[in-house]
């Protein structure tokens, strides 16, 4: 399964080429238009400030106190009885409620354990690979005024189970369980 | 709820510091995870300026709507409710492709677009129809081509290699893709024998 880290590195590269050469055959202003978009990329990473700086103080101060590490020796072992580190339940448990905050809780991972641990590497595919299922839910329902939501939340939180359980066996398979 | 857990973790933060004497630790903490904060939000202007201006080439080239194009048969597919070349079809597949590509705040205006569709399609209820289900599901569950946003904070804290998460996290959203469309077809063949 190693083969497909290196399939990564490739395929950035390989689709970033494509963009530009498809571009430039349809005779978009290739550069012009990179600037344009660009400006939103520094909007979005300017406004999930104030989302990180709340979460990042919370889950600190949370690791500091002790507390963290009182919960994940409490949970820790029904959690490596069926396989998964203890230390990426909070990231699951927040993962469906708020994608801010999940953006903070993964980016402590990396942080605290390196990005090139298992844990690292675990919380980088859970992060990427499941949705805020409440946000989309509240958002899309609540806008066009859907008052009877029948079956959506449960098989939006089953799809997240889904997703958890592949991103583990998926990391597991590609990168050894340590 | 994501309130509760935010002050949950900073108040029993606090009590535990208080019972556990790292009232010292806490109150570095506070202004760390401030700063560290900041930090990160700096570090991810950079990948997110240059794929949000790729993302803009390959939408003004048409590139997106060729994808749509693609992914038409296989959504049609998924919801059987929907006729072909009704608008709701349009901004499903371009609410999908968004989310494929990473570009969360062009999805999110699209797919409220697409749910005024579905209800509409439903007859202006106030209750979600069977399309609407399968929309919500395959939403949360999409597929992810590049996750800009940890590729950028895996580079932040030097990753040996940003990037190798790029196709495991590709499969794994695929699988929850697939586990999305399964579970909502069994849900949708429980109502319809109830009833």
């Amino acid at each position: 399964m190693e083969f497909l880290s290196h399939i990564s590195l490739g395929f950035i590269p390989v689709l970033i080429g494509f963009i530009l050469l498809y571009g430039t055959i349809k005779q978009v202003p290739t550069y012009e238009s990179f600037v344009e978009g660009g400006k939103e990329g520094i909007k979005i990473a300017v406004s999930i400030i104030p989302f990180l700086v709340g979460m990042l103080v919370a889950i600190t101060v949370f690791r500091a106190s002790g507390a963290l590490e009182a919960l994940m020796n409490w949970i820790r072992p029904a959690m490596e009885a069926i396989g998964v580190p203890a230390e990426i339940i909070p990231l699951i448990i927040i993962r469906p409620i708020s994608g801010t905050a999940a953006l903070g809780m993964t980016s402590d991972l990396i942080a605290v354990y390196g990005p090139d641990s298992f844990i690292g590497r675990l919380a980088s595919v859970l992060q990427g690979s499941t949705d805020t299922t409440f946000y989309v839910l509240t958002v899309y329902f609540g806008a066009v005024g859907i008052k009877k939501m029948g079956d959506a939340l449960k098989v939006g939180l089953l799809a997240d189970v889904v997703g958890i359980i592949a991103a583990i066996v998926v990391v597991v398979l590609v990168f050894g369980a340590q | 709820m994501v309130n509760y857990i935010w002050v949950f973790m900073t108040i029993v933060g606090f009590v535990f510091a208080m019972i556990n004497g790292t009232m010292e630790e806490v109150n570095k903490a506070i202004f760390d995870g401030a700063k560290e904060a900041v930090t990160l939000c700096i570090g991810l202007i950079s990948i997110l300026v240059f794929w949000l201006g790729m993302m803009r080439i390959a939408q003004e080239s048409g590139l997106l709507d060729l994808l749509s194009k693609l992914f038409r048969p296989f959504v049609k597919r998924i919801f059987p409710d929907v006729p072909t070349n009704h608008p709701a079809m349009g901004y499903i597949l371009s609410n999908m492709i968004a989310n494929m590509f990473g570009l969360g705040n062009a999805a999110t205006p699209l797919g409220i677009k697409a749910m005024e569709e579905l209800k509409q399609l439903n007859g202006g209820m106030n209750s979600a129809s069977r399309s609407m289900v399968t929309f919500l599901a395959i939403n949360t569950a999409s597929i992810t081509i590049i996750p800009t946003t940890v590729i950028a904070i895996r580079m932040n804290y030097n990753s040996a290699s940003p990037t190798e998460i790029v196709v495991p996290t590709l499969i794994a959203t695929i699988i929850s893709m697939l586990g999305a469309v399964m579970i909502d077809r069994y849900f949708y063949n429980r109502r319809s024998r109830k009833g």
